[in-house]
């Protein structure tokens, strides 16, 4: 890392006559940035004006549409850990972020969104390409503000910046109009913020709650923790290995919390929800005490909620407090961020096995293998399935890879079956579902870990919705590979008509272009299979590939993903078929 | 509060200390709003503490609901701390105008005694219109409203609730406190805690 001094020279001198827009420039450079995703347009021009003197600064990605650019600052800061930040222009531009934003602040992922905004004494004239951006982005973002005077940057920017990645992380969406980006001001030296008079970040840890949540699992017959994006978010991945390993305690997951502890490790049980493992969601109404790390009880994890856990007492460990008690009662709450509140934990617990428990999700497991896995992962026979994909993939990474998927059957699929060596290595639009996340948040994923062979894995259906992504890809020179698998439907809402609307199969037969012929459109090389003899060499072909690849898989039309908890039941009323 | 309250559905007064933050006021509203709830009374105000705005918001629901909304508020970046009561914690009052045609009032009303019942007075009177004002509780706000209704009232119109929490010692040592413990130690209890065997939820 450069230092500061070395990175902004500009700053640290005393005061500089600056402009707004060189302003925000250098402020983005104190905090570390050196990616952005953008998008120009005329109210944001100063700024982009700004940063033609800081090219060599900063990779900007020019993405097609704004969804792609923070899709793409989404998957940056899910692969990196660093704060994702987008640009993009006044009225559609900026709304063209919203889908993201509120995608971002369901999953909890830090952003600083800047948008141009028209010239301050236009605002509230519906001039040209006006859309009242704070309002409308104000139930989707952690915070927002609209920026008039251009003195206001480097502090806003600070604050901006301490936001979004503190605390429960979040996306932050910072207006400026046009004027403030243009006027010039004294700028003095840039001071990082991290103090916000009305903002407390973590909760105060109690001590006592602590101790008392250990006497419970001291006590517990049959222990089980449920873990959640909020151990990846506070880094504590470590200290959640050294509690569960300690207290023998198994352990299931939620979508984003997958990867935190390897696949393999002996303690992880496997994935919570609707179409979760068997055996973690029917043990969940078995065990004494439920233990929940940084998650938040999703209706897609629990259920039916009055007969969620009943029989249980609930310790949860949160960092915010306005999840404890929110869809499940605790018995414990352990306020604090999991990466403080863990180790302390992790020392008043007694040393266990908790084998014959243990062996219990290890039944329920062999009976999912038989009934669902192995046809779904090793068919011998008929057309190429969706885990068969994901399991050969497996194998040729040996779960070194990030999975990027998108939503779907292809989304519950590549969670239950991708193999994750890596902590950052799962990511998907959970809390929103967001259909064509995959495709550009697989780009901001590269971006953020170059090192690591990133695979989009999407429907047909969901990567129409952002293929002009590819265009991006194309141009940055991006090295993603797109695994498209193809069951000619919206595969999981035919699956939902199937079980519930008596197959009335309405508007999910959906067409695709020749997506060989696209990618090749973009210069991108691709390959189309549909027998099983060539799979294998077709996606070690795409991975051996220098440079972006397309597969286009095609997998049984009318497969359906199970285990499955119907919607409205309890997780212990999970179909095997 | 008995268990019967906890259940019930009734009028809470929330009191929330903010930053004077524009946009704010659109972030607490959404929280009431993205629920289909209806906020039956909002006031924001200055507080004793200069810088700091105060809201009083109205709403009728019951306490477990409450007590999730006040942490979603207290959750936005700018909101310092939110307190719950219901309507015997607190000191309330709401202020109402009636405009009636003075002709009319004059004529036909005892409005020495019309005023006296009903703790009102006369803020203005004109020739073509007069207008009276009370405060105090809603049932007394509604009392005089029923009255002049049948003196062809012209205009009506009752503010906002403002509320003062009986055992509250202001605001003053509370921030204080919340700004001195750094970072952020705000103490937060929880209210079922060892109470509660079982896991039960809405
Ligand atoms: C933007 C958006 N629109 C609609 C949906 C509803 N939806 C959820 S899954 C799904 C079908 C996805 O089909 P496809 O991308 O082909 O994936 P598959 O389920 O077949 O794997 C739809 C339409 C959504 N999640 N997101």
């Amino acid at each position: 890392m450069l230092t500061q001094e070395k990175l902004v020279p500009e700053l640290l001198a005393d005061k500089k006559t600056i402009t707004g827009s060189e302003a925000l420039i250098i402020s983005l450079l104190n905090e570390g940035v050196d990616t952005i995703f953008g998008y120009p347009g005329g109210a944001i021009m100063p700024v982009y004006d700004a940063l033609y003197d800081y090219m060599d600064r900063f990779n900007h990605v020019l993405v097609r549409h704004e969804q792609g650019g923070i899709h793409a600052g989404q998957g940056y800061a899910r692969a990196s850990g660093k704060v994702g930040v987008v640009f993009a222009t006044s009225g559609p531009g900026a709304t063209n972020l919203i889908t993201g934003l509120a995608d971002a602040q369901i999953d909890s992922t830090p952003l600083v969104c800047i948008t141009g905004q028209v010239y301050a004494q236009l605002l509230g004239t519906d001039a040209f390409q006006e859309a009242d951006v704070v309002s409308i982005s104000a139930p989707v973002t952690k915070w927002n503000y609209q920026i008039t005077d251009a003195c206001e940057i480097p502090g806003v920017l600070a604050k901006a910046f301490y936001l979004a990645k503190s605390g429960r992380p979040g996306p932050v969406l910072i207006d400026i109009t046009k004027n403030a980006q243009l006027q010039p001001f004294d700028c003095v030296a840039y001071k990082p913020c991290s103090h916000v008079r009305s903002y407390r970040p973590k909760p105060i840890i109690r001590k006592e709650y602590v101790a008392q949540a250990a006497e419970l699992i001291n006590q517990a017959k049959k222990p089980f923790v449920l873990w959640g994006q909020g151990v990846i978010l506070g880094s504590a991945e470590q200290e959640f290995k050294a509690f569960i390993e300690k207290s023998g305690i198994p352990a299931a997951w939620t979508i984003l919390g997958a990867g935190a502890i390897p696949s393999d490790h002996p303690q992880n049980v496997g994935m919570l929800g609707m179409h979760g493992n068997y055996g973690p969601n029917v043990l969940t109404n078995e065990c004494d005490v439920l233990i929940a790390i940084g998650m938040r009880f999703d209706d897609r994890v629990t259920g039916r909620l009055d007969k969620y856990a009943k029989q249980a007492k609930v310790i949860h460990l949160d960092i915010d407090p306005s999840e404890i008690d929110k869809n499940v009662k605790t018995t414990v709450p352990v306020w604090g961020d999991c990466k403080e509140t863990l180790p302390l934990l992790t020392a008043l617990v007694e040393e266990k096995s908790h084998t014959e428990w243990l062996q219990k999700f290890n039944t329920y497991h062999q009976k999912e293998v038989e009934e669902v896995m192995q046809d779904e992962l090793h068919p011998t026979s008929g057309e190429i399935t969706m885990g068969e994909v994901m399991q050969q993939l497996n194998e040729l990474t040996n779960g070194d890879a990030i999975i990027v998927s998108d939503v779907g059957q292809n989304q519950m699929v590549a969670c239950r079956y991708a193999k994750l060596n890596h902590t950052r290595s799962n990511i998907t639009s959970g809390g929103l579902g967001t259909m064509g996340f995959a495709l550009p948040a697989a780009i901001g994923a590269k971006l953020g870990a170059p090192d690591r062979t990133v695979i989009a894995f999407a429907g047909d259906g969901g990567i129409q919705m952002t293929i002009q992504e590819l265009g991006t890809i194309m141009q940055s020179d991006i090295d993603v590979k797109i695994v498209i698998v193809n069951n000619q439907f919206l595969g999981m809402v035919r699956q939902w008509q199937q079980l519930f609307h008596e197959k009335r199969y309405s508007f999910v037969d959906i067409t695709s272009p020749d997506y060989v012929k696209v990618a090749d459109g973009y210069g991108i090389p691709g390959k189309k299979v549909s027998e099983r003899e060539n799979l294998r060499n077709s996606l070690q072909e795409m991975l051996q590939h220098k440079g972006a690849y397309l597969l286009e898989v095609m997998v049984t039309k009318e497969n359906n993903v199970f285990p499955m908890v119907p919607q409205g039941c309890s997780v212990s009323e999970i179909r095997l078929k | 509060m008995s268990n019967q309250d906890h259940m019930e559905k009734q009028e809470f007064n929330f009191t929330v200390y903010t930053e004077n933050h524009v946009g704010l006021l659109n972030r607490i509203a959404t929280i009431f709003s993205r629920r289909k709830m209806n906020v039956e009374s909002l006031n924001t105000s200055p507080s004793e503490i200069e810088g700091i705005h105060r809201f009083n918001i109205v709403i009728i629901e019951t306490e477990e609901v409450v007590h999730k909304l006040a942490k979603q508020i207290e959750k936005q970046v700018e909101v310092l701390k939110v307190y719950y009561h219901t309507n015997k914690d607190v000191i309330w009052q709401e202020m109402a105008l009636y405009k009636v045609p003075t002709d009319i009032i004059a004529e036909k009303a005892l409005v020495e005694r019309l005023l006296r019942e009903n703790g009102a007075r006369a803020v203005v009177i004109r020739k073509d219109y007069t207008v009276f004002e009370t405060t105090g509780h809603r049932e007394e706000t509604d009392n005089l409203l029923k009255v002049l209704q049948s003196f062809e009232l012209i205009e009506f119109v009752r503010s906002a609730r403002i509320a003062i929490i009986k055992d509250s010692e202001g605001f003053n040592r509370k921030l204080r406190e919340f700004e001195k413990a750094e970072p952020g130690n705000e103490t937060i209890e929880s209210r079922d805690l060892n109470t509660r065997n079982n896991v039960f939820s809405m």
